[in-house]
């Protein structure tokens, strides 16, 4: 197989006594869906935090594109091509839809130290940005404020600005929180649609969603990986069973 | 834009004597120091307490090339304007990793050192500042001491840096910039780091800064610490405030409201400040978008 | 300079920063509970210290002033935060700061109005005239000595309560975390009201302190302000800890700093401009620290808030 996009090595994170992320290792290559479940408390935000660069882990390292990335900051992930979506949605509320866009794309396309023509007035970064949104099905919604969209279209906004980023690997922190069974079919059709393209790291606890969508799965545990495999081997895995659904052996 | 064309009109309908004259000036001035604040409050999302600093340092930058014999214009003004760049790039570096009350703490900390360092050049005159016997020189002439040509002056200096800054604000740095007010981390997580356009942002509000400090030496043939106090800092705070953040000329409004506010009340009585004092008080608590904000509420 | 004058000197500093201490005290608990910033703070401070000169003159006791200038800072306090600083919660610092600023000004018009500009004199209290041996042929002044103690007294009172009483532990969690105490079920604006009038009196005990050995002036709230300042931030806000050694840090520097710094500028220069710079550079001092220390850590020596 070639070389995962994303590689974690037993990484390991505590908090003073808590051990919250304890012996990680974890692959996602590219096309792929892998997707990480567990129970509340089971350190996934953690998890989240060190692949995207905002924790750095204590021990274990961190590869992205076969590169050691374990101590780069945030935004120099980012730049590798590293796109993560937040779980609390945070766009931002007094920019149009478009402009949170076009700023994605203007971390990709050049430098942002220009300083007397207009963002806006910009043909290739509002084309980039319109093209995203599209992808969304939120271009008709390009203008409004941010602030003023709908839980539901937050979500597709967030969407809409990592694939500007023109990533390599999606890094989706709950994406399906919060919304309607409809926007859920939604989300998860333009989730499918996206795999082939992009190597897709999903925290998410829709079961369903996960099951339906993901090609491996890996089950966290008080910040333990316990299972790792297809949806049909994670089904039918014992120690799984037993953590959800408290069966005993 | 009615604020410039009043201005521009003014020495025309009545206003051309002496004494209003320099209330204007001090008024652009001020505005001018108050546009480079608001490029940061209203821009950055960056709130300074010791935005008189660069004033301050300008000012002296002046002084000091007075004292050297140094008075013409095409190295006066570059000179302080540097000077106050560079005072500005040096305590952003240490202030922008701050952030939140730290950032205003750390900032007016600065501002305080500017002040006893000017408080201490005994060669200018130390706690009692230092009388400048002249205008600078422009081109070897005495042009700025036209008040006319001042007035005018101050006018276009006002102009182009509106222009200037509002470009600023819509090109691709300016859209960096509001982000990172709005939401430091998703900046962050699209690639960029906030603290190179935040620095470059300081930078250029103490530029501008110090280029109004050495106008305002100009206007007022004399400069002292008390340019650097950090009541000062608070002054021009109130300014961007009072007129209104959401726009750059919001700033210049606000100056002229202060400086026709406070001349009016000290003509009124000498506790002038007691009736100034809760006046800031009320607006900051119940003026939200500044004088702007109501004239387009009514409008 | 003899380690003599050393000695004292140091002693100075204490004495300076224990005084700092019980200003930045109701600053930093003030701020860590509300993320209220008070910059009218200073006000408290130079009311107490107002009050206790007049209140001396008029009843001949610094006692009597002392006990009467105590509730009535409290109470201008209290006012205070009734008329203007309850409308600012939630607010954002801008507005703090424009408010409070506006106060500042107000208040020290008023006073200048009520006691003119010209400093006031206060007596030092006549049990605690003279001095005290510290060694053969040391003498430290008794009034500056009560003030160390009585400051570290307060000092260890107010710890006791932060650390080890119920009412204690609600600040420290309200300063760790507000809106989770709130949730929880406490009135978090009595709890407030409480945090702040004690602040308000710790800065007007400071004040009444300080009047016998200082000038008291329109001004004198604003300097000791910004420094409470420098030590809230150099002590990591909300910390009554990281205020208490920022309070004796800053007390040490802004003291050994102004006695020691022309000594050491002659040694590069004439006299004169030696004693000019030494004193710039001494005033510098604190600021330069607190940019190091921010520099080195962001969010001060004793960081309390989570996240």
């Amino acid at each position: 197989m070639a070389e995962p996009l994303l590689d974690l090595r037993h990484i390991s994170k505590a908090f003073g006594a808590l051990q919250v992320t304890q012996d990680v290792s974890l692959q996602v290559h590219r096309g792929e869906i892998h997707a990480v479940i567990g129970p509340n408390g089971a350190g996934k935000t953690t998890l989240v935090h060190q692949v995207s660069g905002t924790l750095t882990p204590d021990t274990g390292s961190i590869h992205f594109a076969g590169q050691d990335v374990t101590r780069l900051p945030l935004a120099r992930r980012a730049r590798l091509g590293l796109a993560r979506s937040f779980q609390i949605t945070a766009v931002l509320p007094g920019f149009s839809v478009l402009e949170n866009v076009a700023l994605a794309v203007q971390a990709r396309r050049g430098s942002s130290f220009r300083f007397w023509r207009p963002a806006a007035a910009e043909p290739p970064l509002t084309a980039c940005a319109l093209d995203a949104l599209a992808q969304l099905g939120l271009a008709g919604r390009a203008e409004a404020l941010a602030g003023d969209l709908s839980h539901g279209e937050r979500r597709q906004l967030e969407l809409a600005i990592a694939l500007a980023m023109q990533p390599r690997l999606l890094l989706l922190d709950e994406p399906l929180a919060g919304a309607g069974p409809e926007e859920t079919e939604r989300l998860v059709g333009i989730l499918a649609g996206l795999k082939p393209r992009y190597g897709i790291l999903l925290v998410e606890h829709d079961m369903q969603a996960v099951f339906a969508l993901a090609d491996r799965i890996s089950v966290l545990v008080y910040g333990q990986v316990i299972a790792t495999g297809t949806p049909a081997e994670i089904r039918a895995n014992a120690d799984v069973r037993a953590a959800y659904l408290g069966e005993d052996h | 834009m009615a604020i410039f064309a009043a201005l521009a009109l003014a020495p025309l309908v009545g206003f051309g004597a002496g004494h209003s004259l320099s209330l204007l000036a001090r008024a652009m001035i001020l505005g001018l120091g108050a546009l480079g604040l608001n490029l940061l409050v209203g821009g950055a999302g960056l709130i300074s307490l010791g935005h008189a600093a660069s004033f301050g340092i300008g000012a002296y930058a002046l002084v000091m090339l007075d004292a050297a014999g140094q008075t013409d214009a095409g190295v006066v003004f570059p000179v302080a304007v540097l000077a106050a760049a560079l005072f500005a790039l040096l305590t952003g570096a240490v202030a922008i990793r701050t952030a939140g009350v730290n950032f205003i703490m750390i900032t007016l900390a600065f501002g305080q050192m500017a002040f006893f360092t000017a408080a201490s050049l005994s060669a200018y005159g130390g706690d009692d500042g230092y009388t400048l016997y002249g205008r600078t020189r422009l081109f070897g002439t005495r042009l700025l001491e036209n008040r006319w040509f001042f007035h005018y002056l101050l006018l276009a200096l006002l102009v182009l840096a509106w222009v200037v800054g509002r470009r600023l604000l819509a090109s691709r740095f300016g859209r960096v910039l509001r982000a990172a007010r709005e939401n430091p981390l998703r900046v962050q997580a699209i690639g960029f780091s906030p603290t190179p356009y935040r620095l470059l942002a300081y930078t250029l509000a103490g530029a501008l800064g110090g280029l109004a400090g050495a106008l305002l030496a100009n206007a007022t043939e004399f400069v002292a610490p008390s340019f650097i106090a950090w009541q000062r800092s608070g002054d021009l705070l109130f300014m961007v405030i009072l007129g209104g953040l959401g726009e750059l000329h919001g700033a210049i409004l606000g100056a002229l409201a202060f400086v026709l506010l406070e001349e009016y009340l000290a003509e009124l009585t000498p506790h002038w400040r007691l009736i100034f004092g809760p006046l800031l008080v009320l607006v900051a608590l119940y003026l939200k978008g500044g004088l702007l904000g109501l004239v387009q509420r009514r409008g | 300079m003899s380690t003599q004058l050393l000695l004292i000197q140091s002693l100075n500093g204490l004495q300076f920063g224990v005084l700092l201490f019980l200003v930045a005290a109701g600053l930093t608990l003030v701020f860590g509970v509300m993320d209220f910033i008070n910059l009218a703070h200073g006000v408290q401070y130079m009311l107490g210290a107002y009050l206790g000169a007049s209140l001396a003159a008029a009843t001949g006791s610094f006692w009597l002033a002392l006990v009467l200038a105590l509730p009535a800072t409290l109470l201008a306090g209290l006012a205070l935060e009734w008329l203007v600083f309850r409308h600012l919660y939630g607010r954002d610092h801008l507005a703090q700061v424009l408010a409070t600023f506006g106060v500042i000004l107000s208040l020290n018009q008023l006073v200048r109005m009520v006691w003119g500009s010209a400093p006031l004199q206060m007596p030092t209290p006549a049990l605690l005239e003279g001095s005290i041996p510290l060694m053969p042929g040391l003498n430290y002044p008794l009034y500056r000595a009560a003030i160390l103690v009585a400051g570290l007294a307060t000092a260890g009172l107010l710890w006791l309560v932060v650390e080890r009483t119920r009412l204690g532990a609600l600040v420290r969690a309200g300063a760790t975390n507000a809106p989770m105490v709130a949730a929880l079920g406490v009135d978090i604006h009595r709890l407030f009201m409480l945090v702040f009038g004690c602040g308000a009196m710790l800065a007007g005990f400071a004040g009444v302190m300080a009047a016998p050995i200082l000038s008291v002036d329109p001004g004198m709230g604003d300097t000791v302000l910004i420094l409470a300042f420098v030590v809230i931030v150099i002590g990591g806000i909300g910390s009554v800890r990281g205020a208490f050694i920022a309070a004796l840090l800053v007390g040490l520097i802004e003291t050994l700093g102004r006695s020691l710094m022309p000594d050491v500028m002659r040694l590069v220069l004439a006299p004169s401009p030696a004693r000019q710079t030494g004193a710039a550079l001494a005033s510098m001092l604190v600021y330069v620290a607190m940019a190091g220390i921010l520099a080195w850590r962001p969010r001060g020596l004793f960081p309390v808030r989570a996240g």
